[in-house]
């Protein structure tokens, strides 16, 4: 029953465990394929061996024939249905979006393109049958390489989209200001980048489970999705054409997502549709991780050229970019925002650069859709401008930490626009974050050890590489990023609901979720402290559209940044109520009365208190409300941001070369991140060691290939170098606290940052491990062979 | 990641697992099934019968009488732990770099022999050592010298319906210097190259050397240009450079894919033969 509870110790700050771990560590989470239903069934794709073919015939009646299939279809069975929805096209520009539908019709794009679909009793059966599926297929020419397909005579994938091409989008200045300020230059240098495509893996892979109600025609599906309200609503408006109340998504536990799991796939009106047609059957559709990598979006795949102009003390005075972006086979549903606004604008990095242009061009190609990946766009952008930053060095001999602390944004400037189209970075000290990092990972030092080995001819050479990134967080103000702006497609608020019960018990409930994050565990932390509620008394609820408010999704590190000010701006509205109340019970006037560690009490007077408890029982009773009080503690906001938020930071990795074989060895790795105020280190420093690893392993592991008839080379684990836990090094972490203005918390998120900025730091200590040979560039994954044939080119 | 159906069958005995497989020329063995299951369930291989030796008594354990008599069975975890192969340390140095727990706690030596990975390790090794496999089939048991057994990519001379029942090292490097050094695809863990190399030496002199080289031929071969280098000579930097050098004369046509070209995994045999022999030199 109601008990007044001591006001608990502060949580927010505190590095507590997640709540969500023993359910998730010993196996009691539930995920996709976890869902058992009566009479449920499996789905076995017929997918394209080929990447590109037109389709001459299908014949599914050897599946068909086999015990225990129940049917089979083809693309032209669901002709009723749309495309998938482009939900975000580039503002500005001329978008030449071809979704894929559920099943290709006439023609395939990718091998991995599914054709038909057969539905069984069990999921073996259902694979043995779709190979039992006839498919005649005339080969057509393929074109994998985004720059190729932009080419005369590329082999053509859409008639909707001439020469291939997607979009052409631009920022900064005009092509001739910048061409000049790099003909005025003192110094220029040049850099031929390859961000190569990498593959998400999510320890889980995608899956889609739906269910249709024959008596209401009403759907349920339970997805791996980031965004399970947002699929709610693009299934519905866009692909079905039925209202959104018909729809309940729901999403599990989910292993994973990095990116991609925010979008709208085939597999999720594809089930759906099947389960209507069968009469309300559960189907269940979970990918294996062969299927994953083929069909599953992959992440960057960029080429570029770059021009760098500099003064001979470093000053960067132009900077042009040419990027070929590669979509893949078809558009994926915010494909377009990738390349342009997470990307382009976001070039000039940490540094004031007054003449920008960056030129992108994204292409179709006969290869796996590219949308976001952990990071998404930043990661591309940081690269290459902290590429550039050493390039500079290497042009005018100054050391590159000084290249860096010569062009940084300085304190006093923020809010500061980079003048090519993003929002003004928030807050920062970027200084302070290189001082820090260089000082702590001894620089100088490193420094005359690096030259004393160079001179005594040692064999393991050591690279010290450093990265000073930001990156753009908690996405964002609706109106700027929206059709009218960036042309994202639909709002990027997020919402949040409170109800505290007639027992002081706790539920919040919010539009953002969880695929890894700790939700359950920052936002109740967050809640504890703003209302004194004890910790374990409050429950957060998210991932259902049937009981939680509308939100856009969990990605662009929003969560805490949009979600949990939406909580944190409804902890208020409690308060008001609370104090309204309270006031009320203790006879007072609202003006006499305080709010504190759960109490409300009249001011001088803090032992004839009222704990939120009691008020809740009141208001829950409403035996006795104040004249016009609704009964309940039961508060909801939606909450548009008024801008981004801009975590920045340094870390310095070192690395040791054999120059013999070109095997890499990292010996340190040393990050300083400013992602303003914490609310959870645990949590942070999880995030941070994930990201480093995943950004590490872009710079030395992972690459996805594809040979020139569109097969995927690196189409398993066993190809594809996903980093062990003996594959990375020890992280040291240390940071600056710079709170962003933006929100009340002060948080600027941490989901992406160690991504975002361990690549450029792995990458440039890498080539300077060996710059003294004359190596200015190594194309990544920067593997022994490719340092050893730099190594080998450079002598 | 869904195998094709397919027929399970344990059978009690050596004997009757041959006997299922000479009359079932679609059958595989199933040792530990970390190359067959794998593989099944990619959908490259679609064996009809999987025949599971897993419960034929006395196949696994080490008897290490007279050099070492290694059960087909014999897990790499077991070897690992085995106190008994004391004589040859690179056996067990190797093996601790066979996959990860899990697949050295299922896949046995016998399963590796007779599997002929390009990339396996202990191939290189039981080169380097010269040991041997006993196989039974229907025509009775016989002893394979491992110079024999393998022939191609994933190939061996057995017959179809021959099962290797033990791995047997002989005494002649027991004791011997020996080094096992691998450059591990950083996906797979495979040896992109492996080298291992087993040296005896008398009065100061290399009497004997062999070099097994796994990951960049097509199986694993020796270096025999290189061990011809090493023998007579005094094992220094010297020698081990000039027979280094020579260490990818012998291997044919090498093995090439996105991670390393056939060019780079002739240099690192090179590199790792070097590092091997200064190892087992104690240099």
């Amino acid at each position: 029953m109601v008990a007044s509870v001591d006001a608990p110790e502060k949580m927010v700050g505190k590095a507590i465990k997640r709540r969500e771990d023993p359910r998730l560590i010993t196996g009691a989470g539930q995920f996709i394929d976890d869902l058992r239903m009566p009479g449920m069934l499996h789905i076995g794709l017929v997918r394209s061996p080929l990447a590109h073919a037109k389709i001459k015939s299908i014949d599914l009646s050897p599946a068909l024939s086999m015990p225990g299939v129940v049917a089979a279809f083809t693309g032209e069975d669901f002709l009723d249905l749309n495309p998938l929805p482009a939900a975000w096209q580039a503002g500005g520009v001329t978008n030449h979006a071809v979704t894929p539908r559920v099943l290709a019709v006439n023609e395939v794009h990718l091998a991995g393109d599914p054709v038909a679909v057969v539905i069984a009793e069990d999921q073996y059966l259902a694979r043995d049958a779709a190979e039992a599926v006839i498919v005649e297929y005339e080969e057509l020419p393929v074109v994998v390489d985004a720059k190729k397909a932009a080419e005369a005579g590329a082999p053509q994938l859409h008639e909707e989209a001439p020469n291939n091409i997607v979009l052409e989008w631009s920022c900064g200045k005009d092509a001739e200001v910048v061409d000049k300020a790099l003909a005025d230059a003192d110094v220029t240098a040049g850099l031929h980048i390859i961000n190569q495509r990498l593959i998400p893996t999510p320890m889980e892979p995608r899956g889609s489970v739906a269910r249709y109600d024959p008596g209401t025609g009403d759907y349920t599906l339970w997805i791996t999705s980031q965004a399970p309200h947002v699929m709610r609503l693009l299934i519905a408006a866009f692909v079905l054409g039925i209202p959104e109340q018909k729809i309940r998504t729901i999403s599990p536990d989910i292993g994973g997502g990095f990116g991609a799991k925010i979008f709208c796939y085939y597999d999720m009106p594809l089930t759906m549709a099947i389960s209507k047609k069968l009469d309300g059957r559960p189907i269940k559709f979970f990918e294996d991780r062969v299927e994953n990598y083929v069909s599953t979006t992959h992440g960057r795949d960029h080429i570029s050229d770059v021009e760098v102009g500099a003064t001979n003390d470093g000053k960067i005075t132009a900077l042009k970019v040419k990027t070929w972006a590669n979509i893949g086979a078809y558009f994926s549903t915010i494909a377009a925002g990738i390349p342009t606004t997470l990307y382009g604008r976001m070039i000039a990095g940490c540094y004031k650069i007054p003449n920008i242009r960056v030129d992108v061009t994204a292409t179709y190609t006969n290869t796996a859709m590219v949308d976001a990946y952990r990071g998404a766009g930043r990661p591309e952008a940081a690269y290459l401008i902290e590429r550039v930053c050493d390039a500079v060095a290497a042009a005018t001999g100054i050391d590159p930490a000084e290249v860096r602390r010569q062009n940084f944004i300085q304190p006093e400037d923020f809010p500061y626009d980079t003048g090519i189209g993003m929002l003004p970075y928030d807050s920062g000290d970027y200084e302070r974050a290189l001082d820090k990092a260089l000082d702590l990972a001894g620089y100088t030092d490193l420094r005359a050890e690096q030259k004393r080995r160079i001179e005594a001819g040692e064999q393991k050479l050591l690279g010290i590489g450093l990265s000073s990134y930001v990156e753009v967080c908690g996405v964002a103000p609706s109106k700027w990023i929206g059709l009218g702006g960036e042309g994202w497609g639909a709002g990027l608020w997020e919402s949040a609901n409170i109800r505290v019960q007639l027992t002081g018990k706790t539920v919040v409930t919010t539009g953002s979720l969880p695929h890894g994050q700790g939700h359950e565990t920052t936002f109740a932390q967050l809640v504890s402290d703003k209302l004194g509620i004890p910790y374990d008394d409050i429950q957060i609820k998210h991932s259902d559209s049937l009981g939680t408010p509308f939100g856009f999704g969990s990605y662009g590190s929003r969560s805490l940044t949009v979600g949990g000010t939406a909580i944190y701006k409804t902890t208020d509205k409690v308060i008001d109520k609370v104090k309204k109340l309270g006031a009320h019970m203790l006879e007072a006037s609202e003006a006499d009365v305080e709010f504190e560690h759960g109490k409300v009490f009249v001011k001088g007077s803090p032992d004839a208190a009222k704990s939120i408890q009691e008020i809740a029982a009141a208001a829950h009773v409403a035996y006795d409300l104040p004249e016009g009080m609704e009964p309940f503690l039961d508060e909801t906001t939606y909450y548009d941001p008024p801008n981004c938020t801009f975590p920045f930071g340094t870390h310095v990795c070192v690395v040791e070369i054999d120059n013999d074989s070109g095997e890499v060895d990292i010996v340190k790795y040393l990050a300083v991140d400013d992602v303003g105020n914490v609310i959870n280190p645990l949590i942070v420093g999880g995030q941070l060691h994930g990201g480093i690893a995943q950004g590490l392993a872009q710079a030395l592991y992972e690459g996805a290939y594809y040979d020139d008839d569109g097969q995927l080379l690196t189409g398993s684990l066993s190809d594809y170098a996903i980093p062990k836990a003996s594959q990375v090094p020890w992280y040291d972490l240390d940071s600056t606290v710079t709170p962003s203005p933006v929100n009340p918390m002060g948080a600027k998120g941490a989901g992406e940052a160690g991504t975002i900025a361990s690549t450029p730091a792995v990458g440039n200590a890498v080539v300077d491990a060996v710059k003294h040979l004359g190596v200015n560039n190594i194309q990544m994954p920067m593997t022994p062979e490719r340092i050893w044939t730099a190594i080998n080119e450079a002598r | 990641m869904y195998p094709q159906q397919f027929e399970y069958v344990r059978p009690s005995s050596v004997d009757e697992a041959i006997g299922i497989l000479a009359s079932n020329p679609d059958a595989k063995v199933l040792a530990g099934g970390h190359s067959l299951i794998p593989a099944m369930k990619l959908r490259l291989a679609a064996p009809g019968t999987v025949v599971d030796i897993g419960k034929i008594d006395g196949l696994a354990g080490i008897d290490s009488r007279g050099g070492a008599k290694i059960g087909a069975m014999t897990t790499y975890a077991a070897i690992v732990d085995s106190d008994k192969l004391g004589d040859f340390p690179m056996l067990t140095e190797a093996t601790k770099q066979v996959g990860d727990p899990s697949v050295r706690n299922r896949g046995t030596i016998g399963g590796s022999m007779a599997h002929n990975d390009p990339a396996a390790d202990l191939t290189a090794v039981m080169l380097a050592l010269n040991a041997s496999v006993t196989a039974k089939g229907k025509g009775g048991e016989r002893e394979v010298a491992v110079d024999d057994l393998f022939v191609g990519l994933l190939t061996t001379s057995l017959a179809e319906d021959e099962i290797i029942t033990s791995v047997n090292i002989p005494n002649d490097f027991a004791n011997a210097k020996q080094a096992y050094v691998k450059h591990a695809h950083p996906a797979s863990g495979y040896a992109v190259v492996g080298v291992a190399v087993a040296v005896t030496e008398k009065d100061g002199k290399v009497e004997s050397a062999r070099i097994g080289v796994t990951g960049a031929p097509e199986h694993a071969k020796r270096a025999t240009s290189a061990e011809a280098a090493l023998t007579g000579k005094t094992l220094d930097a010297e020698t081990i450079a000039a027979a280094a050098a020579l260490a990818a004369d012998d291997l044919g046509e090498l093995n090439g894919d996105v991670y390393a070209s056939p060019e780079y995994r002739a240099h690192l045999v090179r590199v790792l033969t070097k590092r091997a022999l200064t190892q087992a030199a104690g240099l």
